[in-house]
């Protein structure tokens, strides 16, 4: 009964919800049936029943899909803007250089996915059949998915509170038939909110590898990320390591370097040894890392002699040994 | 009409002049550091202005941080909350950020949508405002729950409000910005214009600029969708030095007169950065667009 299951068809985020009221509470809140919202709603008598606060009914189909993937890694921030796509990209790249190994990039972030652009397939779509959704593919190791792909136009923005982000995290890990696969990478948003109380829900059964952390060295980013590290503790979840992302700046004229965002209170190192976390290594920022994730081409291949790419690599291969 | 109008949002709101909210679809563009420059702007624009900052960002709450106010405690008055005043007795520059209640700077927030929803209401209904000219609102990134809560909240008092969207130059954050818009557009939000934020580099030792995230596309961007471009600012490290460690050494063991004077030279730092004239231009049209808005 697990094993089959109907061909989901996939749902434009930009629909009024169909089953859930503006204002619903969630199924697994105490008000659950009880909110002002629920008036009127066809499920609120499940809902007061109590019968919803049980484990969410996806979670054995998760399983069920995960259970064919060997690694999961997160990657989180605290802050944004510091990297996390960019960086996802370039360890699914390089992950999946390897022509003998799958892998496969989930992007959570469902409110400004960036992936698909990063990855040069934003006009890509998702075809559904009865196995599930298909991933779009970068190429045939690197599957993809991201609400990015369901939208219209690149313009239309998600305006999803929680319970409806959860539902469609929940549809990435259960829905999409992601095969075999060495690695799964989440991309995820800034903070510690639904999504990822969200991913780590349905992962907890199958687990999760761990978690790699990307900051940049100001102390703003950094304070984000000591709230991250506390958070992967709360929830169980290893923390892999620490990249300092955008650390120092090499003029192109007189390669002279500098310091944009200033390690004012000693930057990554400093807060990986502080909190007891591996310090992975420090990416110097190159203006190219951001011209090749506007134009969807990979940074390592294309610029394989930068400073960058040998730090990226370097930081790629202690991953990897890690796992 | 008038039932709806007397939420205890409405009520603390009623002598708030202009709320202007500071979006960008992507993070780490510059919302915050956007948002406290322009508090500081918006408060030297005149001897008399008064200027609150909420920062809706709760589980990256940065602007304690940027003002030199973290670790400050919030107090409770018979009135509501107290916000923190960044330029101490003077009270002109009022703070509120959910970065002042934790016990701890580097404990997390970790909530759901249904408890962010709360913190926002107490917020706006809970906190002793007092008269404001503006109230500058620093969101997270994104299009989500923070956001629509504050719209609902605010519903009372959709005609102070305003927005002013920060972006990067890069085709990625673009992307998010033009997500931003739309939501401006669904929620009938009147948007001020684009800031395009680090918008090149100076090499401190040569003087060469480096557009490290490309240049020019946020004006490109405003030029397309007919929006009121406000300027560009470049990556400015003294800037991001000042912000960054804004906090002053020694004021935990000082009396709250002499806080003060700690917190106008953060004001005065401020005025000092070569990014302070560029804001300064910015604030201008910001003030023009208001006042078109009026006018419509």
């Amino acid at each position: 009964m697990l094993a089959v299951q109907q061909a989901t068809s996939i749902p434009d985020p930009l629909s009024v919800p169909s089953n859930a009221p503006e204002h619903c509470p969630g199924t697994e809140s105490d008000l659950a049936g009880k909110a002002d919202a629920c008036a009127g709603c066809a499920n609120q008598e499940i809902c007061a029943s109590g019968q919803t606060k049980g484990p969410d009914p996806a979670l054995p189909f998760v399983r069920d899909r995960m259970s064919t993937v060997k690694h999961k890694i997160l990657v989180l921030s605290g802050k944004g803007g510091v990297g996390k796509s960019t960086f996802t990209a370039q360890l699914g790249w390089a992950f999946a250089a390897d022509e003998d190994s799958q892998t496969g990039i989930m992007d959570v972030d469902i409110c400004g996915p960036s992936i698909p652009t990063i990855l040069g397939i934003a006009n890509e779509q998702i075809h559904s059949s009865s196995s599930g959704w298909s991933p779009v593919y970068v190429q045939d190791n690197l599957g993809v998915m991201s609400v990015g792909f369901m939208l219209p136009s690149a313009r239309d923005a998600v305006m999803w509170r929680g319970p409806k982000k959860n539902g469609l995290i929940s549809q990435f890990l259960k829905d999409v038939d992601w095969g075999t696969l060495d690695y799964l990478l989440v991309d995820t948003p800034p903070g510690t909110s639904d999504e990822h109380l969200s991913i780590v829900t349905y992962l907890r059964e199958s687990g999760i590898d761990g978690a790699v952390l990307i900051t940049t060295p100001q102390e703003v980013a950094l304070q984000d990320v000591r709230r991250e590290i506390n958070f992967c503790r709360k929830v169980g979840i290893k923390v892999l390591g620490l990249v300092e992302n955008m650390s120092g700046f090499v003029c192109p004229n007189c390669k002279g370097e500098s310091q944009i965002f200033k390690p004012s209170t000693g930057g990554g190192r400093q807060l990986a040894k502080e909190m007891g976390v591996e310090f992975l290594g420090a990416v110097p920022l190159d203006p190219r890392i951001g011209k090749s994730a506007d134009y969807g081409v990979s940074f390592l291949d294309e610029y394989p002699d930068s400073p960058a790419t040998t730090a990226y690599l370097d930081i790629i291969d202690k991953i990897k040994a890690q796992l | 009409m008038t039932s709806t109008q007397d939420t205890p949002v409405a009520r603390r709101l009623q002598h708030v002049k202009h709320i202007i909210i500071v979006l960008s679809g992507k993070g780490g563009v510059g919302k915050s550091s956007v948002s406290t420059q322009l508090a500081l702007s918006l408060r030297a624009s005149s001897p008399l202005a008064r200027v609150g900052i909420l920062d809706v960002d709760l589980t990256g709450p940065s602007i304690p941080r940027m003002l030199g106010l973290d670790g400050h405690p919030v107090h409770q008055s018979s009135d509501g909350w107290v916000p923190v005043y960044a330029d101490g007795s003077e009270a002109r520059l009022s703070c509120m950020s959910v970065g002042f209640l934790l016990k701890k700077k580097e404990d997390s927030v970790v909530w759901r949508g249904p408890k962010k929803n709360a913190m926002i209401r107490q917020f706006l209904g809970d906190v002793r405002w007092g008269t404001l000219d503006y109230l500058v609102i620093d969101t997270p990134p994104g299009t989500s729950d923070e956001h629509l809560s504050l719209l609902e909240h605010m519903a009372p008092v959709h005609s102070k409000l305003s927005a002013v969207i920060v972006t990067t130059p890069q085709a990625v954050a673009l992307l998010d910005a033009m997500k931003c818009l739309s939501f401006t557009r669904a929620v009938s939000l009147p948007v001020l214009g684009l800031i395009e934020n680090m918008s090149g580099y100076v090499c401190p030792c040569c003087g060469e600029i480096s557009n490290v995230f490309s240049t020019g596309g946020g004006e490109e961007m405003a030029r397309r969708e007919g929006l009121h471009f406000l300027g560009s600012l470049p990556v400015d490290t003294e800037l991001v030095t000042l912000l960054d460690a804004a906090e002053p050494k020694e004021q935990e063991s000082l009396s709250p007169s002499d806080a003060s004077k700690d917190s106008f030279a953060l004001m005065q730092r401020y005025q000092r950065t070569s990014t302070a004239p560029l804001f300064g231009k910015i604030v201008a049209e910001i003030f023009r667009s208001l006042l078109g808005e009026r006018e419509q």
